[in-house]
Parts: structure tokens; C-alpha cells; sequence
């Protein structure tokens, strides 16, 4: 194949624009003081804000497994009237400022909110300041990550195999299960896969709804925020921690986004 | 091919240099008698609302002038201006961040102190929950957050509680005295330690319940003029308009107490 001539500037407007997102990524690495890395990830902040990062954002993709499947699965396969509409009310997360999110959230679930004064009054829950905040607040910002990927797998796959199932004898739930899901595996792994690093990346719903305590409610990316005040070698590192996990999602997922698909 | 790489990289290091020169704010040498130009002034959170004021009368005063605010909790401020955020001037919620600032070689001439604040504590409006002092919030089922120990407001609400002899675990550590405020005009905390000042200025959407003078903390405001400003001699104005009878009266008026 003919090597294709590239315009001077063309060539150096894409270097600016890569070097627009490298340069920052060096900038980390430069300055993290990896003498001190080890003391900085064990020091027991940082390990109550990984641990509770973790927890999080694992429940938060587990709540959008359980909710945003059949959301997709309703998308994907059932005809009705508003249905863009409301695909896009789900996904709205996706373009929304997180802050605005954790407004809208604590409007809804706080304790004067439109539900939460509801649940307030009877049953004396709340859930801004608690890990359940953090996870809604994780979950309302991820789950149309696993949404859009789970619609995609339903709409792309064969679905003569469902039919053959059915055909064979099989019943609905055994064919979601034996069938379905098995086809729509990649879709549903890289969905969950994104969803869970959005869930781990979190901030601004986060703190805006659920506040910022260690150990209950303060996550990686808030401790991050705070250290930078107090503890920056700390602070880089930890930044650093987050840059390496996503990374490890993007090679992870390097076929999906580059293939054909 | 290596050359050529090595030459795209050097055409596009050229390009950001010079973004980064010509981006910057102009006016150098404003004429000696009518100002000119824009500043930036990076703000504790509590002093939202009274420099907002002072700044639309300072630009009032000063046609040519453009006063541009950022605030936020004074940590994170000094934290940008080391960073390298273009600010004019700092006006600080306590000496420390202000020291620790200066001690890094970040500021021009010796901060100057314009504004005093006490604390006060805030609830939702009627009281619900009986507050009536520090103790009250270690009251079961009330639901207390505070600032961050690096905020100010944080550091202060911690002394008062202290020497009122009070143990409270708070539900929150918010970034700024602001949003403190705003945790309990939304109703979902009972009640936050906070100045003065931001009480009066949520108005009838909390209440402020008076802590007693033994414990009270009073917070100095100090501001400074930042040496990476390029319009010192605006920043220098807009301070000593800060520290005028003007500015002070304003300054009271919103609930601040003298700067000396």
C-alpha cells in the first residue's frame, strides 16, 4: 500500500493534540517522589480510601449489573412510545456535570428530597454522608457506561440462536442465561469493565451528595483532592494509582475499542 | 524518520511556548494615574459575598478596572497559586495558609490584616433540633459536619470545640465554609460550625445560634499582593481600597468585625 503524504499541518496540529494529553501523564511520573511511593500507599488514610474506593465502586457496578442489564435488555428488544426519550434520560449521566448529579441526587434522595423526606420520615433512612451515598452516586454516573455497552451487545448479536433455543424447547430465563448472555459476554464485560472505572474515578456527585468523611464516605479521588493541600508527594502518587488502574482498563479493553466493532 | 519526528515535536513544543507567553494578562506599566487593566483575586470562601460587593465598587471607582474572583477553602487557594494560578492578590481565613504562603516565597511585601470573624453556629431555621450550644452537638441524632482541619473555619470550629470540652465525630469534612452552609440549608445536616458572616449571609434559610465569648475563636483575614501578579499596581490598589474607611464600612457591613 501506498504510503499516504501528510500534511505539514495537519501532522503538527495532531502533535500538539497528543502531546496536550502525554504531557500531563509525564508530569506525574516526573514529579511523583517514588522514593516515598511504598509509605504513601500504606499509610493508613490511603489504605482506608482504597479500600473504600474499592468496595464502592465494586457495588456500584454490581447495582448496574442487576438494574442496567434489563434496562438495556428493554431498550434493545422492546418497541414503545418515548423509548430514545428515555434511553437518553438514562445516559444523561454520561453529559452531566457529576455536581450538577450529586445536586439532582441529593433533590431526590436527601433527606428533604422528593423520595428521600418520604424515607426520612418513615423509616428514618438517609443516605447522604453514608457508603450507600457514595454507591448511588457512583452508580448514577457509571451505570450508563454498562447500559449503552449492553444495548449495543443485544442489538449486534445473531438472534436465530435465541429463536433456535426457543424452537428446541427452552424457556425464556434459560435462554437469557445459556444464550443470551453468553453472546453478548464482551459487550456485557467491557460495559462493567467501564462502568466500574467511571465508579472508581468519581468526585463531584460523590462529594456533593454523599460528603466527605475517611473511612466512610471519602474516596480515592477526594482523598487525592485533599492531599494536594496537605501531603502533594502523597497526592501525586495516588494520582498515580488511578492513572495505572485506568490504563490497565484501556489495554484491557484495547480490542473492543479498536476493532471493528 | 526520526528527524522528521523529532522536528514535529520541536514545531509543536514552539507553538505551546508561545501560547503560553501571549496568554497571559497585558498592562504591565498601567499609567500612574488612572488604572487599568484586570486582577485576579483569589478569596477565602466566607468572603464570598462581601467581595463581590467591594469588587463591583472598586471597578465602580475604577472604569478601566476589571475584578475577577476565585474563591474557595484557603488551602486550595494557596495550593493553585503555587501551582502557578495567575493571581493578583490573596485574601486568606487565617495567618497560617497566609505564613506558609510567604515562607514559600510566593508573596510581595507583608500581608496586612482587614477583617475579624467569630464563629457562630448554624441550624436549620426555628431550631429543630434545640441546639443552644456547642454541647448540644453532641447531642445522639444530631447530625454535625464541619470543614476540613486544613480549612480554616475547620481549624477554628475544632479550638472552640475544644475549649468548650466538646467530643462531636462529624458526618462530613467539607472543602469550604460554604458548602458547610449549604449541607444545612439543604437540610441534610443539623447544624455546622461556621463565621459570623456566612449566617448572615444565607439570611432566613438557617438560623445562627451564638457561641459564648469564652470559647469563641475570632479568625484575621489577611491579604497580600502575589509576586507572579502582573498587575501589581491594580492589586496593590484594590488592597489598600480594602483597608480604606470605604472598604471597611462595607467589610462591617456584611458582618465582618475591624480590621484592628
Amino acid at each position: 500500500m501506498r504510503r499516504e503524504r501528510v500534511p505539514i499541518v495537519v501532522t503538527a496540529l495532531a502533535a500538539i493534540g497528543a502531546a496536550f494529553f502525554i504531557l500531563p501523564l509525564i508530569g506525574l511520573l516526573v514529579r511523583s517522589p517514588w522514593g516515598d511511593a511504598l509509605a504513601a500507599l500504606t499509610a493508613p488514610e490511603t489504605v482506608e480510601a482504597l479500600k473504600l474506593s474499592l468496595i464502592a465502586s465494586l457495588s456500584a457496578t454490581a447495582v448496574a449489573l442487576i438494574l442496567g442489564v434489563p434496562l438495556a435488555w428493554v431498550y434493545a428488544r422492546v418497541e414503545f412510545p418515548g423509548r430514545d426519550l428515555l434511553r437518553a434520560l438514562t445516559t444523561l449521566p454520561m453529559v452531566l456535570p457529576p455536581v450538577v448529579g450529586g445536586i439532582a441526587l441529593l433533590l431526590a434522595f436527601g433527606r428533604r428530597g422528593l423520595l428521600g423526606a418520604w424515607l426520612y420520615s418513615i423509616f428514618g433512612i438517609t443516605f447522604p454522608f453514608t457508603t450507600t451515598g457514595v454507591v448511588m452516586a457512583e452508580t448514577f454516573v457509571a451505570m450508563p457506561f454498562l447500559i449503552l455497552s449492553v444495548e449495543a451487545g443485544l442489538r449486534s448479536m445473531d438472534r436465530r440462536y435465541e429463536e433456535a433455543a426457543r424452537a428446541l424447547g427452552a424457556n425464556r430465563w434459560r435462554v437469557f442465561t445459556r444464550v443470551t448472555l453468553p453472546l453478548i459476554a464482551p459487550s456485557l464485560f467491557a460495559g462493567a469493565v467501564l462502568c466500574w472505572a467511571r465508579a472508581l474515578g468519581e468526585f463531584g456527585a460523590t462529594i456533593t451528595f454523599a460528603g466527605n468523611f475517611p473511612g466512610v464516605t471519602q474516596t480515592m479521588p477526594l482523598a487525592v483532592y485533599l492531599l494536594l493541600e496537605t501531603n502533594q508527594e502523597a497526592s501525586f502518587i495516588l494520582s498515580l494509582v488511578l492513572l495505572l488502574v485506568s490504563l490497565v482498563v484501556l489495554v484491557a479493553l484495547r480490542d473492543r475499542w479498536l476493532g471493528s466493532a | 524518520m526520526r528527524v522528521f519526528r523529532i522536528a514535529v515535536l520541536s514545531v509543536a513544543g514552539a507553538l505551546l511556548a508561545a501560547c503560553g507567553t501571549s496568554g497571559g494578562t497585558a498592562s504591565t506599566s498601567p499609567p500612574a494615574t488612572r488604572l487599568s487593566g484586570s486582577i485576579a483575586v483569589f478569596a477565602a470562601a466566607s468572603l464570598t459575598d462581601v467581595f463581590n460587593a467591594l469588587g463591583s465598587a472598586f471597578q465602580a471607582v475604577n472604569p478601566g478596572v476589571t475584578v475577577k474572583f476565585n474563591y474557595a477553602g484557603t488551602p486550595t487557594l494557596v495550593t493553585q497559586i503555587e501551582q502557578g494560578a495567575p493571581a493578583d492578590v490573596l485574601a486568606s481565613a487565617d495567618t497560617t495558609n497566609m505564613d506558609r504562603l510567604k515562607a514559600d516565597g510566593f508573596t510581595t511585601g507583608t500581608p496586612q490584616v482587614f477583617a475579624h470573624n467569630k464563629l457562630e453556629i448554624v441550624v436549620a431555621p426555628g431550631n429543630p433540633k434545640a441546639i443552644n450550644s456547642l454541647a448540644d452537638l453532641a447531642k445522639p441524632g444530631v447530625i454535625y459536619v464541619t470543614e476540613a482541619p486544613t480549612v480554616p473555619a475547620g481549624k477554628y470550629s475544632l479550638q472552640a470545640l475544644k475549649a468548650a470540652g466538646v467530643t462531636v465525630t462529624p458526618k462530613s469534612l467539607e472543602t469550604d465554609v460554604k458548602s458547610a452552609v449549604s449541607k444545612v440549608e439543604l437540610g441534610e445536616a443539623d447544624a455546622s460550625i461556621v463565621y459570623t458572616t456566612d449566617v448572615k449571609a444565607a439570611g432566613s434559610k438557617v438560623q445562627g445560634v451564638p457561641i459564648a465569648d469564652a470559647y469563641n475563636v475570632v479568625a484575621t483575614y489577611p491579604m497580600v499582593a502575589v509576586k507572579a501578579s502582573t498587575s501589581v499596581t491594580v492589586g496593590s490598589a484594590f488592597i489598600a481600597y480594602v483597608l480604606s474607611p470605604v472598604g471597611q464600612a462595607k467589610l462591617q457591613a456584611f458582618g465582618f468585625l475591624p480590621a484592628s
